[in-house]
């Protein structure tokens, strides 16, 4: 398992899309491992704010570092889920071994290994676009876990799926999060929050609204903004 | 009729000049084919994926260029390749390796511009996930026609299909010399103009049935790139 990037802080994270600013002065300490679920209604925030610690948007102002490292020198050492899996036009297993960056030192044992996690190793001679959206989730994971991050995002990785293949990938990331890999998701559904989280950070408008450990936020949230959002309230 | 039975006549006996004629044609083609595809993919594809200034003219140039009259372009080869021409000490001029010089300018845009719209459009749909997998530079570009593949072939074909079917560039460099310089639309030219049909129908029906061929073969790569959902 490579370096800690632990603590992640991000300080006064701006980004204005048009004349809004969508980002409005996120700040966010996140400190121990464990599993770190991010709620919030539709526009948020929520991804945009792992998009820039991923690295895939630059904010307009503000600072993240990742343990002594920046976004773009802890970049090797993360991983992103993303919500639709983008997979190759090639097979099963073609699209794991790409995760090898020299694909000629890739082992298939350890690719059929990780297939065989995912419960896809008999399909790995299949075209990967021909799984079923469960299917491609769980390649999509096989493929991010292969690079043993330190830190793996996942952007509503299991909206839309199947409670079976939900329950799948949950018992993965849980794994890997006990494996010393710090998880950051982005989730909707309450119960994915109730099983998986130990902190949730919560965003609003923007800006995090409220950061609690998970006990606590289901049960005694602090801020309206986050009680009238588990109420299924609808927030403007 | 009788023009038409004959050059059938001309086909079914493998007429021996109809032949020469024939595979120095697909010859000439395929080699600048393969010379364009080499320099023509990469191209399109780098256009496609990075960024830097004035990429947009260079892709309005290219894009401009697929429209090239192919006269235009044997007049400057014609003119590189002339003996007073700065590749004059090369004798080249008048020969194959003229025509397929003057066919790998005139296809080479086309099929860089056609390889960077397909590109693009992967670019687009690849690129947060390239990025978050480090996958750069030359192993993306790789990945990139790799995965355009069925795509990229029917670009390389739409390039096959001009340079078959050219003709003013490489009547201007060829010079369309009996047995050496002579290919199928260089022939027709010149046999109709003799009022030769039969001949200049012959390979009319043999050019027509190559295109048919490689459009048969665009339709077969498109379905079974989908069938395997890799279009």
């Amino acid at each position: 398992m490579p370096d800690s990037l632990l603590p992640i802080r991000i300080r006064n994270l701006r980004l204005i899309k048009g004349d809004r600013a969508v980002l409005d002065g996120v700040n966010l300490t996140i400190e121990e491992l464990g599993i770190t679920v991010i709620m919030g209604s539709n526009g948020a925030g929520k991804t945009l704010l792992l998009r820039c610690l991923h690295g895939l948007i630059e904010p307009d102002q503000g600072q993240i570092t990742l343990g002594n490292l920046t976004v773009a020198d802890s970049r090797d050492q993360q991983a992103m889920v993303f919500q639709h899996p983008v997979l190759l036009r090639r097979t099963v297993l073609q699209n794991l071994a790409f995760a090898v960056p020299d694909i000629a030192k890739a082992d298939p044992q350890q690719l059929l290994a990780a297939l065989d996690s995912v419960h896809l190793a008999d399909r790995a001679n299949q075209p990967a676009r021909m799984l079923s959206g469960g299917e491609q989730q769980r390649l999509a994971l096989a493929r991010a876990l292969l690079s043993k991050p330190a830190l793996l995002l996942l952007d509503e990785a299991t909206a839309s799926l199947d409670p079976a293949s939900v329950l799948l990938i949950e018992s993965l990331v849980k794994a890997q999060s006990k494996r010393g890999t710090k998880v950051i998701l982005i989730s909707h559904d309450q119960g994915q929050g109730r099983r998986l989280a130990d902190e949730v950070v919560f965003m609003s408008g923007g800006q995090v609204a409220e950061q609690s450990p998970a006990d606590q936020f289901f049960t005694e949230p602090r801020t309206p903004v986050a009680e009238a959002y588990l109420a299924g309230k609808i927030l403007f | 009729m009788n023009a038409l039975a004959e050059a059938l006549r001309l086909i079914v006996t493998l007429d021996a000049d109809l032949f020469e004629i024939l595979w120095l044609s697909i010859r000439v083609s395929l080699i600048a084919l393969a010379i364009s595809a080499v320099i023509s993919l990469p191209l399109g594809t780098w256009l496609a994926i990075t960024r830097f200034p004035g990429r947009k003219v260079v892709i309005l140039v290219l894009n401009a260029l697929m429209g090239m009259p192919p006269v235009v372009v044997g007049l400057m080869v014609y003119l590189l390749l002339s003996r007073s021409g700065p590749l004059g000490w090369m004798g080249l001029l008048y020969t194959p390796t003229a025509m397929i010089i003057a066919q790998v300018v005139l296809i080479t845009p086309i099929i860089a511009a056609l390889s960077h719209q397909v590109i693009e459009n992967l670019h687009q749909e690849y690129r947060d996930t390239f990025y978050s997998m480090g996958v750069t530079g030359r192993r993306a570009i790789v990945a990139y026609l790799v995965d355009a593949r069925f795509a990229l072939t029917t670009c390389i074909l739409a390039g096959f299909g001009r340079a078959i079917a050219e003709v003013g560039a490489v009547i201007i460099v060829g010079g369309n010399i009996d047995h050496l310089t002579r290919v199928m639309t260089t022939a027709i030219a010149l046999e109709t103009s003799k009022g030769n049909l039969t001949l200049a129908l012959a390979l009319g029906a043999v050019l027509l049935t190559l295109s048919l061929l490689v459009n048969a073969l665009v339709i077969g790569v498109r379905e079974y790139a989908a069938k395997r959902q890799y279009a």
